[in-house]
């Protein structure tokens, strides 16, 4: 199986972390890093890996698109500039993957709904939270109904850009909407809060699920711990900080989410399960495409054979 | 002439965390009367941990928090209603629909270090016409200059007051002059202090505070609030008439409420239990104490060392999922880190 060639555009903290990831992605070719700033530290490390790159921002990713066979875009600008380029991916047939929390596109989070949507040509990766979180909140649900989720995420001050600060109440509506919509709870409430502490604190969320009083506690306990494993797949430092805490009304599930420390320190987790679950999606992808492809051409040998 | 102090009342706010929220709205209404008669000018009334906090993580209220922002509103004759908001927690939509209810005042809370995640909400309450106030929670766990940095931003958002918040009930009357007055020099705004109690110290270090230049002081009947409770507000009233400052309230009234409509409906006595007195000495959130003792006799724990270890910790306020993850820890005796 070949590779799906692949772009990122926006060099900040988030798209380099990014780049270290796809260095190391089996499906991923990365062929082309854009942004806009020259002195960008991005773009240099870019370079420097032997990446062909553009400063001319989404008319240098134009450009060069076609040329490169790039079939895949991350998104790592913000959702003001996503919004602008994502027509002009979808002109040029090109699926975004969008690490903003523009949310143009259906919000994916892997293993839980990445099958219903993975034809879709915009896909959003939400709120580091709901990364975090809606796996849990759909293990627990696919075992037993909730009526009600709700997550506190926290967060070290050092790992919260100034997107997130600027507009705090878009990570409480969008991450309350993912627990709902693609975690399967009836009603879901969202918390973040950020701590100062030095040296900064790793990602922490901590997830309660209303429950039933008659419940099969040991059946939800193993349905986190197996999704806690298969997150682990891709973002190595999540797991759990004590085993699942059960009483008469609800289950409290306290993660922690350690960052692999690629170009992003270990703590800001909470960035790292981003950059990770973009990579896991554009594999998904890439899985589907690369096989399609393979199907066709043996197709086409049985027929000319 | 005499100065004159503006008191805002929170029984029905940071009250609330000592009766775990559950306040009923007859007492609602009979403590908003109240406070309304004896002359408060500014009454709060929201979930202990602001517009949004009814939750597993810090408590679910008995009422809704807007049906009884609009029971008040029926029974105020003069009183503005404020409400708290912690961004992270409440969103636009609660403060918008606190204003429909009447809210009039909005107090935008964050972590002393975290101002600018308040900008947005400032914002948002200047634009309904509403008097914005900016509280700078853990006020002890900065210095006077980093604080009155983080003050800067709020007043820039447009706030109408910033207030020194001594959430942990840690700091003593230096610890207080020092920031209110770097507050006062430096700002072109007013300046407030919200003390708890958990050493001793509420009453003092509002009257520090007012002797610093600060205009806008909290209080609650009965020093009800989170830990030890905030200074009460009958005893600040009495004080600071007593020091010549003027308050427009009436401080004898303050006490018949407190009698009459707070007291009967305590769940406990507001004092300095040990676990307080631990959570002012090290630095913790006084929201804290009631989930504590919950979880010290879930996981058969005292609840001191919990508190001990969320200082260790430096946890800030809405951290209270930490205290059943500490306790559980605790509880098996794995190493803590």
């Amino acid at each position: 199986m070949g590779k799906l060639r692949c772009a990122i555009v926006g060099t900040g903290n988030i798209g380099t972390d990014l780049m270290l990831k796809l260095r190391r992605s089996e499906l991923l070719e990365l062929v082309l890093v854009v942004g806009i700033d020259p002195q960008s530290e991005g773009l240099a490390l870019a370079r420097r890996l032997g990446y062909e790159t553009s400063v001319e921002g989404i008319e240098g990713f134009r450009a060069r698109c076609r040329d490169l066979g790039v079939e895949l875009a991350f998104e790592a600008t913000s959702a003001r500039v996503h919004a602008a380029h994502a027509p002009i991916y979808r002109e040029l047939g090109v699926t975004a993957v969008d690490l903003t929390p523009a949310a143009l596109g259906p919000l994916v989070i892997p293993y839980v709904n990445i099958g219903d949507v993975l034809s879709e040509p915009n896909l959003n990766l939400g709120t580091c939270g709901a990364q975090a979180t809606v796996p849990i909140v759909a293990a627990i649900a696919s075992v037993a109904p909730v009526p009600y989720a709700e997550i506190v995420s926290t967060i070290a001050s050092k790992s919260a850009g100034p997107g997130t600060r600027q507009n705090i109440d878009e990570f409480t509506r969008t991450t309350a909407r993912a627990l709902v919509q693609v975690g399967g709870a009836q009603r879901g409430k969202a918390i973040i809060v950020l701590n100062p502490a030095e040296p900064p604190i790793l990602m922490r969320n901590t997830v309660y699920a209303a429950l039933d009083g008659a419940v099969d506690r040991e059946a939800v306990a193993a349905a986190i711990e197996e999704t806690v494993a298969r997150v682990q797949g891709y973002v190595p430092g999540y797991r759990l900080k004590v085993p699942p805490v059960f009483d008469e009304e609800k289950v409290t599930v306290f993660l922690e989410v350690e960052g692999a420390g690629d170009y992003l320190p270990p703590y800001a987790g909470n960035l790292d399960i981003m950059t990770a679950a973009a990579v896991r999606v554009g594999e998904e992808i890439a899985r589907r495409r690369l096989a399609g492809a393979e199907a066709r051409r043996s197709g086409e040998g049985a027929v000319n054979g | 002439m005499a100065r004159r102090v503006r008191l805002i009342d929170s029984t029905l706010r940071d009250g609330s965390h000592a009766v775990s929220h559950q306040f009923a709205r007859e007492s609602v209404v009979a403590i908003a009367r109240g406070l309304d008669e004896a002359g408060v000018g500014t009454i709060e009334i929201s979930h202990g941990d602001g517009l949004g906090g009814s939750s597993f993580n810090y408590g679910f209220s008995r009422e809704d928090e807007l049906e009884l922002l609009s029971a008040a509103a029926e029974v105020v004759r003069q009183a503005r209603l404020a409400v708290l908001l912690l961004p992270g927690i409440g969103t636009k939509e609660e403060l918008a629909a606190a204003y429909d209810r009447g809210a009039r005042v909005a107090r935008i809370a964050t972590h002393c270090t975290e101002a600018d995640i308040a900008i947005q909400h400032i914002g948002m309450a200047k634009e309904m016409g509403m008097e914005a106030i900016g509280f700078l929670m853990m006020a002890h766990m900065i210095g006077p200059g980093e604080l009155l940095h983080q003050a800067r931003i709020m007043q820039e958002a447009g706030a109408d007051c910033v207030y020194v918040t001594d959430s942990a009930g840690a700091l003593t009357p230096r610890g207080t002059r020092e920031r209110v007055r770097a507050l006062v020099e430096g700002l072109d705004i007013a300046v407030g202090i919200h003390a708890h109690n958990n050493l001793g110290l509420a009453v003092a270090n509002s009257l520090v505070a007012v002797e610093e230049g600060a205009t806008y002081v909290d209080g609650c009947l009965g020093g009800l609030g989170a830990g030890a409770g905030n200074a009460p507000l009958e005893v600040v009233a009495a004080v600071l008439e007593l020091e010549g400052y003027e308050t427009g309230v009436d401080w004898l009234k303050l006490v018949d409420v407190t009698e009459g409509a707070v007291r009967p409906v305590m769940l406990r006595p507001q004092v300095i239990d040990g676990p307080s007195l631990v959570m002012g000495y090290a630095g913790v959130y006084s929201s804290f104490l009631l989930h504590t003792f919950r979880a010290a006799e879930r996981f058969g724990v005292d609840p001191k060392q919990i508190i001990l270890e969320l200082g260790r910790r430096k946890v800030v306020g809405g951290e209270e999922d930490k205290i059943v993850e500490v306790a559980a820890q605790l509880a098996r005796g794995s190493p803590l880190p």
